[in-house]
């Protein structure tokens, strides 16, 4: 929550989950002064629509990200093991269900 | 966002990110004038959808049922909620909310010229959802592919909305056209006053639009003026005929082997009148919306208040405790 000289309250993520079991996923922000004024926010300008049955809120300078330029560096650990899908093993013809 | 110029390592690499479609977030490196591009036309953006409310708002406490009020306050929260998720776009551009609303009450932030027309009748309101939202529709429905991410997506969102904006007006023209002589000449004074301002919505012709070949090339904008507006040409005046609604335009052609109607000249003069000040209601919008503003000041200062005294509380409770 960055603290503002103006009276711009602070910002927070909204996350929502659409149905029963489903993944909880970004929709966007708001603004708010706290935690109850933040959920109803995110309730009236998100989910007007029965959108969700589950919200979260994250204060914005809570998250922690990783930058697109650091793509390829960050994450190459994983170039390097395509022994880590399925597609890598070799099967002998005729064999199924496996 | 990073805003050093003539770095062309990174110019090139962005550049090559939009050649194969991808999709820019707000911490990616990107030209400044791409960052300064974006945030005049979403901040304008959301003031339109905000401004915008106006005209309509007008009309709530005179709705004719109470259906038609229930329908027409749901669409204007809707409006309010696209400004915010616009707001919230452009504040990943690194300007707050409160700089973007005094841009605006200094004009130097400009919103689009169709809401400095009055709603005059009950008409205005069909007429408003059915061409002014159409208009929009059309516009956003490209955006959803535009190259910036916060703004891409808040397009998708808006417009999953606002495919009822445009029916609920449609309806109202439908029955009004329904209904009795009277009724038919409101629909249709309506029709006369909104359509060529509608029309204005897309902006100038691309032949003078100094803004479309930048914007296009580096994806923010996907479809010229021209190619949107003849979209949405060719979607309404079928449907306008089909309830028995003249187009006032002397010189509207149909291109039978295209399947295409062609316009007479836009009225630009109007248009420059309109976007520099002049038109109907200029003045009270901005007024209104500086008013309201400022009335609302105290809210806010209760929030933030209402906050530090929280904090505080469970500061004495974390010392208590300890
Ligand atoms: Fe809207
Ligand atoms: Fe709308």
């Amino acid at each position: 929550m960055s603290e503002n000289k103006n009276d711009q309250l602070p910002l927070w993520e909204v996350f929502i989950q659409k149905s029963n079991g489903a993944p909880i996923k970004h929709a966007g922000s708001i603004h708010a002064s706290d935690k109850e004024m933040a959920l109803q926010n995110a309730r009236d300008i998100y989910t007007r629509r029965n959108e969700g049955r589950l919200l979260w809120l994250v204060p914005s300078n809570a998250i922690v990200a990783t930058v697109i330029e650091d793509e390829a560096d960050f994450f190459d650990p994983a170039d390097d093991k395509p022994y880590r899908h399925p597609s890598f093993y070799e099967v002998p013809e005729g064999v199924t269900n496996i | 966002m990073e805003t050093v110029e003539n770095t062309s390592a990174e110019l090139l690499a962005f550049e090559a990110r939009l050649a194969k479609d991808e999709v820019i977030e707000p911490k990616d490196w990107m030209p400044a004038d791409y960052a300064k591009t974006l945030l005049r036309q979403i901040s304008q953006h959301a003031h339109s959808e905000v401004i915008g409310m106006q005209p309509e708002g007008n009309w709530v406490l005179r709705a004719p049922t109470y259906r038609a009020k229930k329908i027409l306050l749901a669409k204007i929260q809707d409006e309010g909620g696209h400004g915010l998720y616009l707001y919230s776009a452009a504040e990943t551009l690194g300007m707050d909310r409160a700089q973007m609303i005094e841009q605006l009450h200094q004009g130097k932030a400009k919103y689009s010229s169709i809401f400095n027309y009055p709603a005059l009748n009950w008409a205005d309101i069909g007429a408003i959802g059915w061409l002014v939202d159409g208009a929009a529709i059309v516009n956003q429905v490209s955006l959803q592919r535009t190259s910036f991410g916060p703004y891409a997506r808040a397009m998708v969102r808006i417009c999953m909305e606002e495919s009822f904006h445009q029916r609920q007006g449609y309806e109202i023209m439908v029955r009004m056209m329904r209904g009795n002589a009277e009724q038919r000449q409101m629909a249709q004074d309506a029709m006369n006053r909104w359509w060529w301002p509608a029309l204005m919505m897309f902006g100038p012709h691309d032949k003078d639009s100094a803004h479309t070949q930048q914007s296009m090339k580096w994806k923010i904008k996907r479809q010229s003026n021209d190619v949107l507006r003849q979209r949405f040409i060719d979607k309404t005046i079928p449907q306008a005929h089909f309830i028995g609604l003249n187009v006032p335009d002397p010189d509207l052609k149909y291109d039978e082997e295209n399947k295409s109607y062609q316009i007479g000249e836009i009225n630009w003069a109007e248009f420059q009148q309109v976007i520099c000040g002049n038109g109907f209601c200029n003045h009270a919008r901005l007024s209104h919306h500086k008013k309201v503003h400022r009335e609302g000041e105290w809210v806010r200062q209760a929030a933030a208040a209402f906050s530090v005294k929280q904090k505080q509380k469970q500061q004495d409770l974390a010392t208590a405790m300890a």
